[in-house]
């Protein structure tokens, strides 16, 4: 460096100590312990507006603060620096002569005496516009935020709430639908002599009333009645319909129980009953057990219903041939044919609904070689071919034997069941009952 | 609940003697009695303790239903009071807590025998008739000081300091301690304080009652200091030479002798 601008930056730096304080670029001040202004510099006066005179001996440093903050002086600044002799980086807001607010850093200290004894608090001042602002915003995004958190947690509570009432709602509904549910089949099949008789009921969804039904019922001479059947549709409607359906039938039994005469009897009933749009119709199989010999004669006529199977005790299986019926309701007349057959000890008639067969599966069981007759429906359902199949593996079987597996095979199909199934199995024990 | 954890209880002093019960105000702790703590623990039995949400108390317990009324506070004082079985205490309430202990002598009088208002006020706010000094906006102004200084509060040390209310040199580093306080919990006793209006407990007073105030105190004006003065009948008051709101500290002797004094002085 040469000489010459030594001597420059000497002149440069060589100012005042009172300069220094004077012009420094933060604000300088000085207060007894009772917080009286004692000395400021002249930075602290222009931000504040305020003259020497006006201050010094005059004002205390708290009267320079918001309200707010002289509560806060009070409270938290003046005991603090008391305890600590010193406190740092406070943010105060100054007020000016013009009443404009002046964010600030304070920083203070306590000056002792030799005895120790506290004499003056010396204070630095730092504007902090732009930090405050830049604060204020940051506190703005975190209350925002806050708030935010609080009202998604508010909606999930809410959410949950009406997630339980509706929990709540449906399964009151669901029972409600169980109880109607239940009302439309018999609470239990009755003893007949020399018969063994199983039922079961499959809901495919708790949420919706199905139409299957059945019974089975004394006809007061040594005979008994049955049925099972299925109309059409779901829900309160087809409940109705499966309701009028089923005590029309055991109505007309005690006057005719020949089963082509109660099919012709039911559907003049609902044909006579339909109402508008809603034309519900019903397939349905009918029939009337007479004891003969060691067994039974069965007499069916069918209603467009698919056919039943008989087990029988040697081991084979196969659908009882009972076409020529049409759906019962739709048209003023449903002409049926009237089929019979004998159930001998260890033979087992499977009546079904169709919830069965038409059930959704992703693998039909193969066609066995020697089943060239009955081609599988490749439609992706269950069909009664492979349910024939699954009959002809039971077989022999007592109803009880076949309701299980059924249930079972039901179970297994679980949600490519879109429709109630009803069974209904008749069968005649190989050995008398004890 | 162990409420001398809770409140982080200190009892110091002359076993057997007069017991004296300082209760701090909104903002710090029970350390803004470290300067008469000495002159009263010579001949009194002093019992010291911290507000739940304030100084080392276990801030677990703090529950906003309960710390939102002065209801709450007073609570804290009986609970320590039941706790250690207090009977005839002289309570020193410092500023809000002035009037806790004019609650907590109405609830349970057989526990308090005399009342030290320090620097008290019953109501902040200005009414029609009544000058508090304050009003509502200037509270909001308080409560946003409170946002923009969070005193030796940081969300890192916060879970230390309120898991483990019992292991305080987790936080003795930390600076500004006397006056750390949870914002949350700060923003509650900050309008608790300066919002409740006690003005109606004062004539519940029967005991005898020192009222102790500031030549010059920004927060409780000598207006109010002659309030509670008129409000509360054979009370004394007596002017400190004193500036600010917290003689105990700006002011150490004549605060310490002025209560003293009164402790000493039998039942009329």
């Amino acid at each position: 460096m040469k000489g010459g601008e030594h001597a420059a930056y000497a002149a440069l730096l060589e100012v005042s100590a009172e300069d220094l304080y004077e012009n420094a670029p933060c604000g300088y001040l000085s207060t007894l312990m009772d917080g009286r202004i004692v000395k400021v510099n002249e930075t602290l006066l222009s931000w504040l507006g305020r003259t020497r005179d006006e201050l010094v001996g005059r004002r205390r440093f708290a009267d320079l603060l918001t309200v707010g903050g002289r509560i806060y002086h009070e409270t938290h600044f003046a005991p603090l620096l008391r305890m600590q002799g010193e406190i740092s980086g406070i943010a105060l807001e100054l007020k000016a002569a013009d009443g404009t607010r002046l964010p600030v850093l304070v920083t203070s200290t306590v000056k002792t005496g030799d005895d120790g004894e506290p004499l003056l608090v010396r204070s630095t001042i730092f504007d902090a516009s732009d930090r405050r602002a830049y604060e204020i915003e940051l506190l703005r995004a975190r209350m925002e935020a806050e708030e935010a958190r609080a009202a998604a947690e508010r909606a999930r509570e809410a959410a949950e709430q009406a997630r339980e009432a509706a929990q709540y709602e449906h399964e009151h509904l669901q029972g409600v639908l169980a109880t109607l549910q239940r009302s439309l089949l018999p609470p239990s099949l009755p003893d007949v002599p020399g018969l063994e008789a199983v039922a079961y009921y499959h809901t495919a969804s708790p949420d919706n009333l199905g139409g299957d039904f059945y019974d089975l019922y004394p006809l007061g001479d040594g005979r008994w009645g049955f049925f099972l059947g299925d109309v059409s549709g779901k829900g309160p409607g087809a409940a109705a319909v499966t309701s009028l359906a089923r005590y029309t039938l055991r109505a007309a039994a005690l006057h005719d129980p020949a089963p082509a005469a109660l099919l012709s009897t039911l559907n003049t009933a609902m044909y006579a009953g339909r109402s508008g749009e809603e034309g519900r119709y019903c397939t349905i199989i009918t029939g009337v057990l007479t004891p003969t010999g060691d067994g039974f004669t069965v007499t069916l006529a069918s209603g467009g219903h698919p056919p039943p199977l008989l087990l029988y005790a040697d081991g084979r299986a196969g659908y009882l041939p009972t076409t020529g019926g049409t759906l019962i309701g739709l048209l003023a007349e449903a002409p049926s044919t009237t089929v019979e057959t004998r159930l001998r000890p260890g033979d087992t008639l499977l009546l079904y609904t169709d919830g069965l067969i038409e059930a959704r599966t992703d693998d039909s069981p193969e066609t066995p070689d020697d089943a060239p007759d009955d081609a599988p429906d490749d439609d992706g359902r269950y069909g009664e071919h492979a349910l024939r199949i699954f009959a002809a593996h039971l077989a022999p079987a007592t109803p009880g034997g076949v309701i299980a597996a059924m249930a079972a095979l039901l179970d297994d199909l679980g949600e490519g069941l879109d429709d109630d199934t009803a069974l209904l199995a008749l069968g005649v024990p190989r050995a008398p009952i004890a | 609940m162990n409420v001398r954890s809770r409140n982080n209880v200190q009892v110091i002093g002359r076993k057997g003697g007069p017991v004296v019960m300082l209760a701090h105000g909104f903002g710090c702790d029970q350390n803004l009695w470290r300067l008469v703590v000495p002159v009263l623990a010579e001949e009194s039995e002093v019992v010291l303790f911290d507000y739940v949400g304030s100084g080392r108390s276990d801030l677990s317990a703090w529950r906003e239903e309960r710390y939102a009324v002065l209801d709450g506070y007073a609570e804290d004082v009986l609970d320590i009071c039941r706790e250690l079985d207090l009977r005839d205490v002289v309570f020193v309430g410092h500023s809000v807590s002035a009037m806790v202990g004019v609650m907590c002598a109405a609830r349970e009088p057989a526990r308090f025998a005399k009342l030290v208002l320090l620097v008290p006020s019953p109501c902040y706010i200005d009414h029609l008739d009544y000058r508090g000094g304050f009003s509502a906006e200037d509270i909001d102004e308080l409560l946003d000081s409170l946002e923009a200084n969070y005193l030796g509060w940081s969300a890192t040390m916060a879970p230390l300091i309120m898991g483990n209310p019992d292991r305080p040199e987790l936080a003795e580093e930390l600076i500004n301690s006397f006056c750390r306080t949870d914002p949350n919990i700060a923003r509650v006793f900050a309008r608790t304080t300066f919002l409740t209006d006690s003005r109606a407990d004062l004539a519940t007073v029967r005991v005898p009652t020192l009222i102790l105030e500031c030549a010059e105190d920004a927060i409780a004006p000598r207006e109010v200091g002659a309030y509670v003065h008129h409000a509360i009948p054979g009370s004394r008051l007596i002017t400190l030479a004193a500036t600010g709101h917290c003689p105990q500290l700006s002011a150490p002797e004549a605060t310490a002798a002025a209560i003293a004094a009164f402790v000493r002085e039998s039942p009329s």
